[in-house]
């Protein structure tokens, strides 16, 4: 008895750390042209328990991509089309404006409306209306920077999309989802032992990751929704590196089972591995990715000599070098249009996130850390997630695709590492 | 020069050789390590997991600290799974006490410092294992009696961040069951 309470106050401790344990967001950007957008507080948002315009200019403001126009001294609070003055959103040089109301419904949900108007030509861009639970309101905030984002870019928004990350503080580990502004972080396991390269389903109902929980590397598939595990590959030695294909059936995964570490197909269910790298030399082979279109699968080898990124078909075959300067090019991750790889690059002891367009073989280096790991590309492509070790602990990172916006993610406890972003919400 | 001469010493007799993974900055690092590199004693810390008795250890020689067997840590270069000379004795003697002991299987866990990448490491630390494990091989080990496995940079003997933790923790451990 004594014993149970002790456990459920241990329980209501380790809450507390995790709401504590949120992620924060730090941006810097250099040049580059940002759209100034206007947006008003939501008529009735503050009786609310989520401001929801706060939300949605947070999102928007995180990209980079947008200054936030000040909106102080507008009175009255303009909620319909016909109360905006746009000669004075053009003084204040807003280019974009976001008006809108948030009322409660009888039922106890409340319904949330707003619109997007171009300043210049006094056009409404776009209006929406959500009737939602307020619990859900700061959802609904993402869903809205969505739409405001994917109007004014071109681009789909990825601000209701989730991340995933390995969390370690003292000997315990967590993987972690949260959202993609770090908020909402929920543990979906917890070990004493290592958790490792956590990897989204394409679908976003599974993850794959390595645990430790057996004294070596295995690769164990998680369903998120149910919480279930089923642990699919632990052969003989290391198991590890799982990387999804896009129809989600498939995993890519490395495994030492014959010997120094190759790259093998394995169905995402378990089964039996079917390996696609052949142990040129004394080489191996690791860090499997498929391409977004399934054809090829990129990866390290050392069997030039030095580690370096190849790709061959995703049924394996002849292997490709696509990497060739410096003596360390690893960790491949294909961007989601498939033009580009993301990559670790060793350049005077220093490692860092560079980019590789496969079309011209360009090479562009993005990050300026020293110890900066796994990078994730977000589903639109435009920002990657990455691991940035800085004084010895371990924070995540978000640099643009063209390095001119960069995001730091901090815990307030312990270390962050392994970051994987999630794909589009399927709804 | 002497680093190609240990490693074609190594490779003669361990019939591997990671001379394909030298770097020219790392070349330098690991000079300045040499002084810090740690001995084989402090490599023993890994067996402080031995249980005390009262009377004197003799009965068991892989706990023995006066007996070699007792030793069971392999250090490596920044980059290198090149296995040193002064390494022999002690994995000879494993592969000796095997082969008196043919009911015994081993297992050989590669570790690496934490620069580089999680999961490419994973692979080096395996890298490291199985050079420990080939040099036993050759002595006559069976293959299907040593499992190698790696914890790659995720289980820092030391938890600092600089080149003498780093020497620690670029090393592969000998394990026997129940350890």
């Amino acid at each position: 008895m004594l014993n149970r309470t002790f456990l459920l106050a241990v329980l209501l401790v380790l809450a507390a750390a995790g709401a504590q344990a949120q992620l924060t967001i730090d941006i810097t950007t250099s040049g580059g042209r940002q759209i100034p957008i206007a947006i008003m507080p939501l008529a009735g948002e503050s009786a609310q328990p989520q401001v929801v315009s706060e939300v949605v200019g947070a999102d928007l403001a995180r990209t980079g991509l947008f200054r936030l126009v000040n909106t102080l001294g507008v009175t009255p609070v303009p909620t319909e089309p016909s109360e905006v003055n746009f000669p004075d959103w053009t003084g204040r040089n807003a280019e974009a404006l976001v008006i809108g109301k948030v009322e409660p419904l009888p039922e106890g949900r409340v319904e949330v409306r707003f619109r997007l108007f171009d300043v210049q030509k006094a056009a409404q861009l776009a209006s929406f209306s959500y009737v939602v639970p307020p619990a859900q309101l700061r959802a609904t905030a993402h869903r809205i920077a969505d739409v405001i984002y994917e109007k004014l870019t071109g681009d789909k928004g990825v601000f209701s999309t989730k991340i995933a990350y390995v969390a370690k503080r003292g000997g315990r580990y967590e993987l972690q989802v949260a959202d993609a502004d770090g908020y909402n972080p929920q543990s979906v396991l917890a070990s004493r032992e290592p958790i490792m390269s956590p990897s989204w389903s394409p679908d976003g109902s599974r993850i794959a990751y390595v645990s430790f929980d057996q004294q070596k590397p295995m690769v164990v598939v998680q369903n998120l929704a149910a919480g279930s595990t089923k642990i699919v590959a632990n052969f003989r030695g290391n198991n590890s590196a799982p990387a999804w294909s896009p129809d989600g059936r498939t995993l890519a995964v490395a495994l030492t089972k014959d010997g120094l570490t190759q790259v093998y197909r394995i169905p995402a269910t378990g089964g039996t591995p079917q390996r696609l790298t052949e142990p040129a030399g004394d080489s191996m082979s690791t860090q499997p990715a498929f391409s977004p279109d399934g054809q090829w699968i990129a990866f390290t080898s050392d069997r030039g000599g030095s580690a370096q990124i190849y790709r061959m078909p995703a049924s394996g075959g002849p292997p490709q070098r696509l990497t060739f300067e410096g003596s360390y090019n690893v960790g491949p991750r294909y961007s989601p249009d498939g033009k580009s790889i993301a990559f670790v690059q060793r350049e005077g002891g220093r490692f860092r996130i560079a980019s590789l367009e496969l079309a011209t073989g360009q090479v562009t280096v993005l990050t300026d850390g020293t110890l900066d790991d796994s990078p994730s590309f977000a589903p639109n492509g435009k920002m990657i997630l990455y691991e940035s070790q800085a004084g010895g602990r371990g924070q995540l990172a978000a640099v643009s695709g063209d390095g001119r916006v960069r995001q730091r993610l901090s815990s307030s406890a312990g270390d962050v590492q392994d970051p994987a972003w999630g794909p589009m919400p399927t709804n | 020069m002497n680093r190609i001469a240990a490693c074609l010493a190594v490779a003669l007799i361990a019939a591997g050789c990671a001379s394909k993974e030298k770097q020219p900055d790392a070349a330098v690092t690991d000079r300045s390590a040499g002084t810090t590199q740690p001995s084989t004693a402090t490599g023993q810390g890994s067996s402080s997991t031995t249980p005390r008795t009262t009377q004197p250890v003799t009965g068991n020689p892989l706990t023995d600290p006066n007996n070699v067997l007792s030793k069971r840590s392999v250090y490596f270069d920044y980059d290198s799974n090149a296995v040193k000379d002064e390494y022999r004795n002690m994995i000879q003697a494993h592969a000796r006490y095997l082969g008196d002991n043919r009911n015994t299987n081993i297992r050989i866990e590669g570790n690496c410092d934490e620069r580089g990448s999680r999961e490419y490491n994973l692979a080096l630390g395996q890298r490291r294992a199985e050079a420990v494990k080939r040099v036993m091989t050759v002595m006559g080990v069976g293959d299907n009696r040593i499992e190698t496995v790696s914890y790659g940079e995720e289980k820092p003997k030391n938890p600092g961040h600089d080149e003498a933790a780093w020497a620690q923790n670029r090393r592969a451990d000998i394990r026997y069951p129940g350890e």
